[in-house]
C-alpha cells in the first residue's frame, strides 16, 4: 500500500510540474491544482498510513490515525480552492486586458 | 485609572470622529475637542503625582520572554510634553474648524489629527523604549497622512513622501540604537536605562548605539543635513504645520535627547556630535530663513534653526544648559504655533503667502498684525517676551567654553544666529504689515472670523505672561520637567528679565542691533543668496538619490524577472530539484531508502482506484490541449483523491475534498466559457521533452521521498491532541477540535485569507463586461434553452434537503466528521446548484443577500468568540463548553468553539458564493449583450 500511495503522489507531482511549465494560463491552473492534490496527499501520509480508524474518540478504541496532518490538510484544501479561484479569475482578467492567455513572455500585449 | 488610556484615547477617538463626521460638517471638530478634553481629564489625576517629583509607571506584561512590557510612565518631562501636545492640540482643533473650507473632508482631517496626537502622547509617556519606537513610527505614518491631506496636489504628496522617507529611515536607525541599548543595559525599560548611565557610557557598543539613536533624533527634529524634509512638508494645511512643527512632531527628536540625556550625555562623543549638529543647524537655517519669500517657508527654516538651538543646548550638556533647553522647548512651542496660525490667517484672508506680494496689511487686519508682532518679537528674543528669557540663558551657556582654544567661536556663532533671527523676524512683520500698500492681492484682505483668532490670542497672551512673570507662570512645570531630564536636583537658576550688565545681555543687544542693520541692508544679500541657492539644493539631491534608487531597483528586477511565468517557474522548479538531489546524494551519513516499518498489504479495490487515478491524471496531461476534456478528467482525479482520503481514515478530508471539487470544477467551467477552448501547441518538441524529463524527475523524487518516509517509524505529537480532545475541547472529532480549538488562531488566519481571496476576486470581476463566444470551438451554436425545466424544478426541490444536511453537518462537526468548513462548502454547493439551474437573476431575486456582509459577519463572529475569552481573563480564543439538558431532545453539548465554527461556516459560504455569483453575473451580462446584438 505504501508503494501504491507513493506512486500516486509521484504521478500527481509529475503531472503538476509538466502542466505548470506550459505557456498558457489554463494548463498552468490545472498544473497548480495537480500540485495541490499532490501536496495535500503528501502531507496526509506524513502521519503514516492507517486504515479504518479515523481520529474520532470512542470507547474501546486504542489506536487512531494521526489527526494533526488531517487538520493541516483540511484547511489547505480550502485555501487551495481560494488560490485556484483567484488564479483562474486573474487569468481571465489578464486574457481580457491583454488579448491573449500566454505566460511565456514572448507574446506581450 | 491607567496611564495607557491617555495615549489610547485619541486613537479610539479617531474612529469616533470619523464616524460622526457623516452626521454634519462640524461634528468632527466638536468631537475632536471632546476627545482631547477627555484625554486632558485623564491626565490630571496623575499630574499631581508627577508634580511632586514622583514617577508613575503602569505596565502590563506583553512578551515577558523578551523583556517586553506594555508600559507607560509619567514624570515631569512626560507631563510637560503631554500638556503641550494636548493644550496646543485643543487650540489647533478650534483653529482648523475655521481654516478648513467646505470642500475639505473634516472627518478625515480630524481623525488623522487625533491619530497623530495619540502617537505623540505615546512617545511622551512610554516607559518601554521599543514601545516608544512604535509610537515614534506611528507619528511618521500619521504625519504622512496629515501632510498629504490635500491628496490631489503634487507638492503635498511629494512633501509627505519625503518626510516619511527621512523620518522613517531615522526610525529604522533608532530601532537599531534601541536594540543595542537594550543589549547593553539588559532591559528596555527607561527606569533601568536612566539608572545605568555609567554602564552605558563605558560600554564598547556605546559609540555605534549613540550614532544610531542620534540619527533617529536628528532626522525627526530636522537637523542638518536632514533638515530638507521640513520646508517641503509645508505643503500641509496650516493647522497641521502649526501643530507638527511647533509643539509635536519635530519636538519628538529633542524630546528623545532630553529623555536619554542622563544615560547618554557626558562624553566627548556626545558633546561633539550633538553640539556641532546643533550649531550648524542653528546658523545655517537662520541664515536661509531670511531669504524665504514664502511666509511658511520662513517659519519652517526658523523652526529648524530653533531646533538646532535646543539640540546645541543639550549638546553642551551642563545641567543649566539642559534646563535652558527644556525652557526653550516650551517657549518655541508657544510662539511658533501662534506664528504659524497667524501666517495661516494671512493666507486665508489674502489668498497668498508670498512676501513679494504681501505688504501693508496693518490697515486691513490690525488685530492680527498686533498678535503676529508679539509672537515675532518673542521669536527674535526681544525683552519682555518669553523667547528672550531662554535665549538669554542660551547665550550665557555658550560662554562656558570661552577659555578653551577657539572657544570664542561658539558664542560668536550664537550671536550671529541671533542677528539672523532678529532680521527674519523683522522681515516677517515689516514686509507683511507695512512697506507700502498691497496692490495685486488675490483677495480683498480683512480680519478673519472672531474665533479663528482666539487660539492665537491665548498663545500670545502666554508669550507675554511667561515673558514678564516667568517665576509665577512657567517655573513649577519647568523645574519638575528639568529635574526629570537631569534625574537629579535642578541647578540654581533665576528666571528674571534683568540679571544686570553681563556678557549674555551684551550678546542679546548685539543680536538686536545687528539684526535691524542686517535687515536694512538686505537687498545686496538677496542677490548674493539667489546665486548660492542654485549651488546647494538639498531637495534636488534627495530627488536625485531617490531616482537612482528606483533605477537600481528596476535594473535588479529586470535582471531577475524576464516577464515570463514559464521561465520563472522553470528556474524555480529546477532549483528545487537541485536542492532535492543535493540532499538525497549527500554522503555524510548512510541510509537505506526503505525503512524498517512493516508494510500494509494491497487490496484489489485500492489497486483499481489507484489505476483509475493514475490513468486520469496522465490523460489530463496528454489531452490538456482539449480544455473541456482535460477539465472533466481533472474532476475524476479529484474524486480519486477524496477516495484516498476515505481509505486512510480521513473522513473530514474526504468530505471537504468532494465538495471543493464540485465548486472548483463549476468555477473553472464558468471561466473556460470566456477563455480559448483549446491550447495550441506552441512549445516545440525539444521544450516538451525537456519539461517531461523535469516532471518525471520531480515525480520520482517526491515518490522516493514519500516511500522513504512511509517505511520509517515515527513519533507524533498526536497523542496530546487525542488525549485532550474530549476532556479539554469537549469534542470527539479530534480534527475539528484541532481546527476550532487547539489551533483556532491558525484557522482564524486561514478564513481571513479565504475572505481576502473572495474579495480580491470580487474586485477583479466587478464592472467587468465581456461578450463570450456565441459558438463553441467547432462552430456549433450554444443551446438557447438556458435553464432546462426538469433540472430547475429538481434543484428547487433539493434545496431544503441540502440545507438541512449542511446544518446537520455543521452541528455534529465537533463530534463526528463535519464542521464549519465542510458545512459551508455543502451549503455553497446547494446554492450554486440553484444558480446553475435557475439562472443568476432568478436566484438573486430570491436570495438578496450581500455576500461581502456574510463574509464580514463570519470574520466578526469568529474574532468575537476569540475576544470573548479575554473578558473572562483567558488567552485569546480559549474555548469552553458545557452540557445542557433540553426537553424532548435530551442532553446537548454547547461549546464556544461552535460559535467559532459558525464564523468559519459563514466565511466559507460567503467567499465561495461571492466568487461564483460574480463570475455568473459576468456570464449573464455576456448573454444579454449577445441577445441585444441579435435583436439589432
Amino acid at each position: 500500500m505504501e508503494l501504491l500511495i507513493a506512486i500516486i503522489v509521484g504521478v500527481l507531482t509529475a503531472c503538476g510540474v509538466y502542466l505548470s511549465l506550459r505557456g498558457r494560463t489554463f494548463p498552468v491552473v490545472l498544473g497548480l491544482t495537480f500540485l495541490s492534490y499532490a501536496v495535500n496527499l503528501f502531507l496526509l501520509i506524513m502521519g503514516r498510513l492507517t486504515i479504518g480508524s479515523p481520529p474520532i474518540i470512542s470507547e474501546n478504541v486504542m489506536h487512531y490515525a494521526d489527526p494533526l496532518p488531517q487538520a493541516l490538510v483540511l484547511t489547505a484544501i480550502v485555501i487551495s480552492f481560494g488560490m485556484t479561484a483567484f488564479v483562474i479569475v486573474l487569468s481571465l482578467k489578464a486574457f481580457l486586458e491583454m488579448g491573449n492567455d500566454q505566460v511565456d513572455g514572448k507574446h506581450k500585449p | 485609572m491607567n496611564l495607557s488610556l491617555i495615549a489610547l484615547t485619541p486613537f479610539l477617538g479617531a474612529g469616533f470622529v470619523a464616524a460622526i463626521s457623516r452626521l454634519g460638517r462640524l461634528h468632527a471638530a466638536w468631537g475632536s475637542g471632546l476627545v482631547t478634553l477627555i484625554a486632558l481629564l485623564l491626565l490630571f489625576p496623575h499630574a499631581t503625582d508627577a508634580f511632586t517629583g514622583q514617577v508613575v509607571v503602569h505596565s502590563i506584561s506583553w512578551i515577558p520572554m523578551l523583556g517586553m512590557d506594555f508600559a507607560f510612565r509619567l514624570d515631569g518631562l512626560g507631563l510637560l510634553f503631554s500638556l503641550l501636545i494636548l493644550c496646543i492640540g485643543l487650540l489647533i482643533i478650534l483653529y482648523a474648524r475655521y481654516y478648513l473650507s467646505d470642500r475639505d473632508d473634516m472627518g478625515r482631517f480630524y481623525a488623522y489629527l487625533l491619530m497623530f496626537m495619540g502617537s505623540m502622547l505615546g512617545i511622551a509617556t512610554s516607559e518601554n523604549v521599543i514601545q516608544l519606537l512604535i509610537f515614534w513610527e506611528l507619528t511618521s505614518l500619521s504625519s504622512f497622512l496629515l501632510i498629504s491631506y490635500w491628496q490631489t496636489r503634487h507638492e503635498s504628496r511629494s512633501g509627505a513622501r519625503m518626510a516619511l522617507a527621512v523620518t522613517g529611515g531615522g526610525g529604522l536607525a533608532l530601532l537599531g540604537g534601541f536594540l543595542l541599548l537594550g543589549q547593553i543595559v539588559g532591559s528596555y525599560n527607561l527606569t533601568d536605562i536612566l539608572a545605568s548611565g555609567d554602564l552605558i557610557r563605558s560600554h564598547d557598543l556605546y559609540l555605534p548605539m549613540l550614532i544610531l539613536v542620534l540619527l533617529g533624533a536628528f532626522t525627526k527634529s530636522a537637523q542638518f543635513p536632514f533638515h530638507f524634509w521640513l520646508p517641503n512638508a509645508m505643503a500641509a494645511p496650516t493647522p497641521v504645520s502649526a501643530y507638527l512643527h511647533s509643539a509635536t512632531m519635530v519636538k519628538a527628536g529633542v524630546f528623545l535627547l532630553a529623555r536619554l540625556f542622563p544615560a547618554l550625555s557626558g562624553t566627548s562623543a556626545w558633546f561633539w556630535l550633538v553640539c556641532i549638529t546643533g550649531l550648524v543647524t542653528l546658523v545655517v537655517a537662520a541664515y536661509i530663513a531670511m531669504f524665504k519669500h514664502d511666509l511658511k517657508g520662513l517659519l519652517a527654516y526658523s523652526t529648524i534653526s530653533h531646533l538646532g538651538l535646543i539640540t546645541l543646548l543639550f549638546g553642551i550638556g551642563t545641567p543649566m544648559a539642559a534646563l535652558a533647553g527644556v525652557f526653550h522647548i516650551i517657549n518655541h512651542a508657544i510662539f511658533k504655533a501662534s506664528l504659524f496660525m497667524a501666517a495661516g490667517i494671512i493666507h486665508h484672508e489674502t489668498g497668498t503667502r508670498d512676501m513679494r506680494i504681501l505688504r501693508g496689511l496693518w490697515r486691513y487686519m490690525p488685530h492680527t498684525a498686533l498678535l503676529a508682532m508679539v509672537a515675532a518679537a518673542s521669536m527674535a528674543g526681544v525683552p519682555l517676551f518669553n523667547g528672550f528669557l531662554s535665549k538669554e540663558m542660551f547665550f550665557a551657556e555658550t560662554l562656558f567654553v570661552i577659555n578653551q582654544p577657539w572657544g570664542w567661536l561658539l558664542p560668536a556663532a550664537a550671536t550671529l544666529a541671533g542677528i539672523f533671527a532678529v532680521a527674519y523676524s523683522l522681515r516677517f512683520i515689516h514686509n507683511v504689515f507695512f512697506d507700502g500698500e498691497p496692490t495685486d492681492l488675490p483677495k480683498q484682505p480683512h480680519e478673519p472670523p472672531r474665533f479663528m483668532k482666539v487660539p492665537v490670542e491665548i498663545l500670545v497672551a502666554l508669550c507675554l505672561l511667561v515673558g514678564i512673570f516667568p517665576a509665577l507662570t512657567v517655573e513649577p512645570i519647568l523645574a519638575v520637567a528639568a529635574s526629570s531630564v537631569l534625574q537629579g536636583p535642578v541647578p540654581e537658576h533665576d528666571l528674571a528679565i534683568w540679571h544686570g550688565f553681563n556678557t549674555a545681555l551684551f550678546m542679546s543687544i548685539t543680536a538686536l542691533v545687528g539684526g535691524v542693520i542686517l535687515y536694512l541692508i538686505r537687498k545686496p544679500l538677496f542677490v548674493f543668496q539667489e546665486h548660492m541657492e542654485k549651488l546647494l539644493d538639498f531637495k534636488a539631491l534627495f530627488d536625485f538619490l531617490i531616482e537612482k534608487l528606483f533605477h537600481l531597483a528596476n535594473t535588479v528586477t529586470h535582471f531577475l524577472d524576464k516577464q515570463s511565468l514559464q521561465r520563472m517557474l522553470f528556474v524555480f522548479i529546477l532549483f528545487m530539484m537541485v536542492l532535492g538531489i543535493t540532499g538525497m546524494t549527500a554522503t555524510d551519513y548512510n541510509y537505506n531508502l526503505t525503512g524498517e516499518r512493516s508494510i500494509l498489504p494491497v487490496d484489489g479495490v485500492s489497486l483499481l482506484i489507484a489505476l483509475v487515478l493514475v490513468m486520469a491524471a496522465v490523460s489530463t496531461v496528454v489531452l490538456h490541449r482539449q480544455r473541456l476534456i482535460s477539465l472533466v478528467l481533472l474532476g475524476t482525479v479529484g474524486l480519486g483523491v477524496s477516495l484516498v482520503f476515505v481509505k486512510f481514515s480521513a473522513p473530514d478530508l474526504a468530505l471537504t475534498q468532494l465538495s471543493v471539487e464540485v465548486v472548483t470544477i463549476v468555477l473553472m467551467l464558468l471561466a473556460l466559457y470566456f477563455l480559448p477552448q483549446q491550447s495550441p501547441d506552441e512549445s516545440g518538441k525539444w521544450l516538451r521533452s525537456r519539461d517531461a524529463i523535469i516532471a518525471m524527475a520531480a515525480g520520482c523524487g517526491v515518490a522516493l521521498l514519500a516511500w522513504a518516509v512511509l517505511t520509517r517509524p515515527y513519533r507524533s505529537i498526536a497523542d496530546y491532541f487525542l488525549e485532550n480532545s474530549l476532556p479539554g475541547g469537549g469534542g470527539t472529532n479530534v480534527v475539528n477540535v484541532i481546527l476550532v480549538d487547539f489551533r483556532g488562531y491558525d484557522t482564524l488566519g486561514e478564513i481571513t485569507v479565504l475572505a481576502l481571496a473572495g474579495l480580491g476576486i470580487y474586485a477583479m470581476l466587478e464592472h467587468l463586461k465581456i461578450a463570450g463566444a456565441s459558438h463553441d470551438s467547432e462552430g456549433r451554436a450554444w443551446d438557447k434553452d438556458l435553464h432546462p425545466v426538469i433540472m430547475a424544478s429538481f434543484a428547487r426541490l433539493l434545496l431544503p434537503l441540502a440545507l438541512l444536511v449542511s446544518v446537520f453537518i455543521l452541528l455534529r462537526g465537533h463530534n463526528l466528521p463535519g464542521g464549519g468548513f465542510i458545512a459551508g462548502l455543502i451549503t455553497a454547493v446547494a446554492l450554486v446548484m440553484q444558480y446553475l439551474a435557475n439562472g443568476v437573476i432568478w436566484t438573486q431575486a430570491r436570495l438578496p443577500i450581500n455576500m461581502q456582509l456574510v463574509i464580514g459577519f463570519g470574520l466578526l463572529i469568529a474574532t468575537a468568540t476569540g475576544l470573548a475569552s479575554w473578558i473572562f481573563g483567558y488567552p485569546f480564543l480559549t474555548s469552553t463548553f458545557s452540557h445542557i439538558h433540553w426537553p424532548v431532545i435530551g442532553e446537548f453539548e454547547l461549546a464556544s468553539a461552535m460559535a467559532f465554527d459558525l464564523g468559519v461556516y459563514l466565511v466559507v459560504v460567503g467567499a465561495t458564493l461571492l466568487i461564483l455569483i460574480y463570475l455568473g453575473l459576468v456570464h449573464h451580462q455576456s448573454h444579454q449583450m449577445k441577445a441585444r446584438k441579435r435583436i439589432r
